[in-house]
C-alpha cells in the first residue's frame, strides 16, 4: 500500500493508504480530525469543505494521491490557538449556527471567498456560497456574518 | 405505580420533607450529596419499564397535541436532574434532543434566570435515555411547553435551599438575603457562592423562603438574545456529533441495501468482499448486508463488491402517479354546493418529502455480555431502546443510550433504524461499531412526509362565508413511536388510525370564522415508509388553506390581507398579520413580475405571519425580502426564535418550489442533494426581518416555536408567486410542474 506524507493543520502525518482513498476518510477515520463532515460523499453538499493548498476543496472527492506537498487546512486549523479567525468570530457574533453540521464547511468556503474578494457583494456571496447546503436555512445569517467578517478583516 | 407515586413526590415543602424521610420509596425527590459534595436535585429511580407507563389523559382535556405530551409528562415533573457543583457550576440534564432548534441554550437561559445562576457557568447537557421518564419524546414543538413549569419549579426549589443554607450559616433571616450570579449575598455584604453552599444546601430540611417560581416579568435573561451555547464548539469543529464521538475501537460500518424500498436479501456471497483490504467483518442483518472496515472508504468498496440477489420490495411495480390516483379515489367527497351561492373548489397535491437532515442517520453501538451501549441522537430514546431490545434479545433495561447533539432531524429521529442496525452488527462482531447511512441510503431507504392530497371547497353569499370543507387523503403517517414510551407505541401498532386521528384533530387548526367548517383525514398505507415531518399535518393542510384563502379573496374581490382580517378569529394571528402588512408596506406597487404574498398560522398556542416579496422575472423565481412577526407567548431566546423563523422560510421555499421525492417502480428516484433540490444561498432572500412580540403579563406562558413558521412561510411564498405570475399553483414543488 502506498505511503503518503500529509501536512494537516501544521502537523505532518505518515499514512499508508490506497491511492484512491478520499482525503475525508483519511482525516476522519485515520487521523481523528472530525471537523469536516460527511454529508453526501460526492462533492455536492459542502459539509466537508476544507482547504488544500490555497484552494477550497471537498475532501470527500479529493484523492490522497492528488494532495502531494500541499498543506491541508480543516476547520480545526483555522483559529490561532484560542484566537478565533475573524470569520469564526463573526459566525458566533451573528449566532449563525442551528444544528451546525454544515457550518465548518460554510466557514471554510467563506474564508476562501474573503481571501479572494475582500468586500464581496451579495452576488459574490450567492456565487461562492451556493455550493454549500444548509438544511436549517441559516443563509440569511451566513450572509450577514460574511459581511461582518469582511469589515473586521479590512480593519485588521 | 412508579409514575403515580412520583406525581406526589414534591410539589410543596412538606411533601419534600416527607419523601426525604421515606427513602424506601422507589421514587423520591433527592437532595443528596453526591461523591464530590455536590447538590443534586431532582430524582432518579430505577424502575422497570412497564411500571413506568401511565395511561394517557382523556382526549377531552386536550386542547392541542403538545398538551398530550405535557400531560403525559406531568407525573414526572420532579423527575429531572439539576446539579450544583462545588466548582460553582450549574448543570442540568435535559431529557430532550437538541438538534439545532436551540433548546439547550433556551433552558440554560431559563435556569440562570430562575436560579439566579451565572449564565456562563450554567450548563445544559443532553440526558442519556431514562427509563424512568417514559414520555421523553422531542417533538411537536413541545419541549419548552412541557418542561417550563417543572424546570422553573426545580430551580426555585434549589435557590430556596441555597438561600436557606446561607441563612443558617450566617444566622440571619433567609428573607433578608438576595441571590445573583451564582451567589447568595447578605445585607452586610457577606457573600457565598452556590458552589460553597451546595453541600449545606443538600442537608437543608425545610427551605425558609418560598419556592414559588418568579413571574415572567421578573426575568432578565429570558426574552433576550443569546448565541447558542455550543456556537464556539461548532465554529471550531469540535462539537461532537454521533460519528465524531471517540468510542475506543468502534469501526466504520455501512450497509448494502436493496434497490427497492423495503427490499430484502434473497442470497448473497461475500467471499470477494471479505478478502479486501481493511475489511473486518461482514454481517447479514434483516434488511441488508453490513460491512465493517478500518475506514468508511474500505467499507464502501467492500459493500460494492458483495454479490447479492434481492427480493423485490413491497411497492415494486408502483409509482407515485398510481399512488396519487389512489388518494384521489379514497378521499372523502366534498359536499355539493347549493345553487346561487358563490363557491371555489381546489385540489392541492404534495409529494413525498425526505427529511434530508445534514447529518445522515448514524449510530455507534457497543453490544456485549447481554448489554448494549449506544450513541444515537434520538427524539424518542425509550422507543429506540425497546426496538434494540426486540432485535437483539437484550432486555431493554440493559440498553443504555447516550444522546449526542444532532445535525438536524425535522422528525426523522423519532425513529432509530441506524441504532438497531449498529446494535445487531456490534453483537455479531463482538466489537463496537460506528454505522453510517450514506446520503443515498438516507434518501432512498429513509422515511418521508406522506404523499398528500387536499380537496377544499368554500361557499359564500355576498360577504358571508357559508362553508369551508377541507378533506385530506394521505399516505399513512407512521406514529409507531407513540409518545416515546412502550405503551402508546404498542397502542399505535394495534390501532394506528385512532392515534393518527387524535393527532390530526389536535394539530389542525383553521383560525378563521368560515361558517360551517369541516376537516377530514383519510389515510392509507401505501408501502413507502413515512414519518412526521416538521409540522406534520399542518405542513400540507394549513399551507393549502392559506393558498386557497388567498385565491378566494381575489375571486371575491377582497384584498388578501383585508379578507383575512375580516375572518380571523385568532387575535394573535391578526396582530402578527397587521404587523407584517405594515412593516412590509403591503399593497405597494411592484414592478411587473414581482409581487408580495402573505400568510398566517396559529398552532402550538403561538401565531405567526409572513410577508414575502418575490421576483419571477429571472431564470428562476427568487425571494427578495421577507418580513415575519411571531407571537409565542413567552419568547425565551429571541435570537434562537428568529433563527427558527428564518430557517422556516428556507424550508417553506424549498418544499413548495424545489424539493420533493418520486417513486418509480418501487424505488425512490432522488439520491442526494444533486436531485433533491434544497434551497441554496442563491435562493435565499438577502434580508429576513423577524419581529418577536415580547411576553405580556406576569403569567404569560410559552407556546411552541420549532415548527410554527414553516406553514405560513411556505404559503406566503406560493401566494406571492401566484400573484406575480397570475397562476394557481396546485401541485408542488412549483418549479417542477409550472
Amino acid at each position: 500500500m502506498p505511503q503518503y506524507v500529509l501536512k494537516v493543520n501544521g502537523d505532518e502525518h505518515v499514512i499508508d493508504a490506497p491511492n484512491d482513498m478520499p482525503l475525508l476518510y483519511v482525516l476522519r477515520d485515520r487521523l481523528g480530525i472530525t471537523g469536516p463532515k460527511y454529508g453526501c460523499g460526492v462533492g455536492i453538499c459542502g459539509a466537508c469543505t476544507s482547504h488544500v493548498g490555497n484552494s477550497v476543496a471537498r475532501p470527500c472527492i479529493v484523492r490522497i494521491d492528488s494532495v502531494g506537498a500541499q498543506e491541508v487546512t480543516t476547520i480545526e486549523g483555522l483559529a490561532t490557538g484560542d484566537v478565533l479567525h475573524p470569520v469564526q468570530q463573526a459566525w458566533i457574533d451573528e449566532d449563525v449556527a442551528q444544528c451546525g453540521f454544515c457550518q465548518p464547511g460554510q466557514i471554510m468556503t467563506a474564508v476562501a471567498l474573503l481571501a479572494q474578494i475582500a468586500n464581496p457583494t451579495d452576488a459574490d456571496i450567492d456565487a461562492a456560497m451556493s455550493e454549500n447546503v444548509c438544511r436549517c436555512g441559516t443563509y440569511v445569517r451566513i450572509r450577514a456574518a460574511i459581511k461582518r467578517a469582511a469589515a473586521a478583516l479590512q480593519q485588521a | 405505580m412508579a409514575g403515580r407515586s412520583d406525581r406526589t413526590a414534591v410539589t410543596t415543602d412538606d411533601e419534600s420533607v416527607a419523601t426525604i424521610t421515606s427513602p424506601s420509596r422507589r421514587s423520591f425527590l433527592q437532595y443528596s450529596l453526591a461523591g464530590s459534595a455536590t447538590l443534586v436535585m431532582g430524582s432518579t429511580f430505577v424502575g422497570d419499564e412497564a411500571a413506568a407507563s401511565i395511561s394517557l389523559p382523556e382526549l377531552g382535556e386536550i386542547l392541542d397535541f403538545p398538551d398530550v405530551i405535557a400531560l403525559a409528562e406531568a407525573p414526572y415533573a420532579s423527575n429531572l436532574l439539576l446539579e450544583i457543583t462545588t466548582g460553582n457550576r450549574v448543570r442540568f440534564e435535559l431529557p430532550r434532543l437538541d438538534k439545532g432548534q436551540g433548546i439547550a441554550t433556551a433552558f440554560a437561559m431559563l435556569i440562570a434566570d430562575e436560579l439566579d445562576s451565572d449564565y456562563e457557568r450554567t450548563d445544559v447537557t443532553l440526558s442519556d435515555r431514562r427509563a424512568d421518564r417514559p414520555f421523553s419524546i422531542t417533538g411537536n414543538s413541545a419541549a419548552i411547553r412541557a418542561l417550563w413549569d417543572p424546570v422553573r419549579s426545580l430551580c426555585a426549589h434549589a435557590r430556596a435551599r441555597l438561600v436557606t443554607a446561607a441563612a443558617l450559616r450566617w444566622s440571619v433571616r433567609a428573607s433578608s438575603l438576595r441571590t445573583s450570579q451564582s451567589s447568595v449575598i447578605a445585607t452586610d455584604g457577606r457573600i457565598a457562592t452556590y458552589g460553597e453552599l451546595s453541600a449545606e444546601a443538600a442537608r437543608v430540611a425545610i427551605p425558609l423562603i418560598p419556592v414559588t417560581p418568579k413571574p415572567v416579568s421578573q426575568y432578565k435573561i429570558v426574552g433576550t438574545k443569546r448565541a447558542r451555547k455550543n456556537a464556539r464548539a461548532i465554529v471550531t469543529g469540535t462539537e461532537k456529533y454521533t460519528l465524531d464521538t471517540s468510542v475506543a475501537g468502534a469501526m466504520p460500518t455501512v450497509v448494502a441495501r436493496a434497490p427497492d424500498i423495503g427490499g430484502s436479501v434473497l442470497s448473497w456471497n461475500g467471499a470477494v468482499a471479505a478478502s479486501m483490504p481493511g475489511v473486518i467483518g461482514i454481517v447479514p442483518i434483516p434488511n441488508g448486508i453490513a460491512v465493517t472496515a478500518q475506514t468508511f472508504k474500505q467499507a464502501f468498496d467492500a459493500r460494492d463488491a458483495l454479490q447479492i440477489s434481492w427480493r423485490p420490495g413491497p411497492v415494486r411495480g408502483q409509482s407515485d402517479a398510481g399512488m396519487r390516483n389512489t388518494l384521489r379515489q379514497i378521499n372523502t367527497p366534498l359536499t355539493p354546493v347549493l345553487p346561487l351561492v358563490g363557491s371555489l373548489s381546489a385540489t392541492f397535491e404534495f409529494p413525498y418529502l425526505a427529511h434530508a437532515m445534514m447529518e445522515v442517520m448514524s449510530a455507534v453501538a457497543d453490544v456485549r455480555d447481554q448489554s448494549a451501549e449506544i450513541w444515537y441522537a434520538s427524539q424518542s430514546p425509550n422507543f429506540v431502546a425497546a426496538q434494540v431490545a426486540q432485535s437483539t434479545g437484550i432486555p431493554a433495561s440493559k440498553v443504555k443510550i447516550h444522546i449526542p447533539f444532532a445535525g438536524g432531524s425535522f422528525g426523522r429521529r423519532l425513529f432509530g433504524e441506524a441504532a438497531v442496525e449498529a446494535a445487531l452488527v456490534s453483537k455479531a462482531l463482538r466489537m463496537p461499531v460506528k454505522l453510517m447511512w450514506t446520503r443515498n441510503d438516507d434518501m432512498r431507504h429513509g422515511r418521508f412526509r406522506p404523499l398528500s392530497r387536499c380537496d377544499i371547497r368554500a361557499s359564500w353569499l355576498a360577504g358571508a362565508t357559508l362553508s369551508y370543507e377541507h378533506h385530506i387523503a394521505a399516505a399513512r403517517n407512521d406514529f409507531r413511536h407513540g409518545l416515546g414510551d412502550a405503551l402508546t407505541a404498542a397502542g399505535v401498532n394495534v390501532v394506528p388510525d385512532l392515534f393518527n386521528q387524535v393527532g390530526f384533530i389536535t394539530m389542525i387548526s383553521l383560525p378563521y370564522r368560515f361558517g360551517n367548517t369541516s376537516s377530514k383525514l383519510v389515510e392509507k398505507e401505501l408501502g413507502v415508509p413515512t414519518a412526521s415531518w416538521r409540522s406534520v399535518y399542518s405542513g400540507v393542510m394549513t399551507v393549502a388553506n392559506e393558498i386557497f384563502i388567498d385565491e378566494m379573496a381575489r375571486i371575491r374581490r377582497y384584498d388578501e390581507v383585508d379578507f383575512r382580517l375580516r375572518h380571523l378569529d385568532s387575535a394573535a394571528a391578526e396582530r402578527c398579520l397587521r404587523y407584517v402588512a405594515a412593516a412590509g408596506a403591503w399593497g405597494r406597487t411592484m414592478p411587473r413580475g414581482q409581487a408580495q404574498g402573505v400568510a398566517v398560522h396559529a398552532e402550538y398556542r403561538s401565531a405567526v405571519a409572513y410577508l414575502v416579496e418575490i421576483d419571477t422575472t429571472g431564470p428562476e423565481p427568487r425571494l427578495l425580502k421577507a418580513y415575519c412577526a411571531v407571537d409565542v407567548g413567552v419568547p425565551v431566546n429571541v435570537s434562537g426564535l428568529q433563527a427558527q423563523m428564518q430557517g422556516s422560510l428556507i424550508d417553506g421555499w424549498s418544499v413548495m418550489f424545489r424539493a420533493g421525492n418520486h417513486v418509480d417502480d418501487g424505488r425512490i428516484r432522488e439520491g442526494s442533494f444533486g436531485d433533491f433540490h434544497w434551497a441554496r444561498m442563491r435562493h435565499a432572500p438577502v434580508t429576513t426581518q423577524v419581529h418577536v412580540f415580547p411576553a405580556e403579563g406576569s403569567n404569560a406562558e410559552p407556546g411552541g416555536a420549532g415548527e410554527l413558521g414553516i406553514t405560513a412561510a411556505a404559503a406566503a411564498c406560493v401566494n406571492a408567486y401566484a400573484r406575480a405570475t397570475k397562476t394557481q399553483p396546485r401541485r408542488f414543488p412549483v418549479q417542477e410542474y409550472d
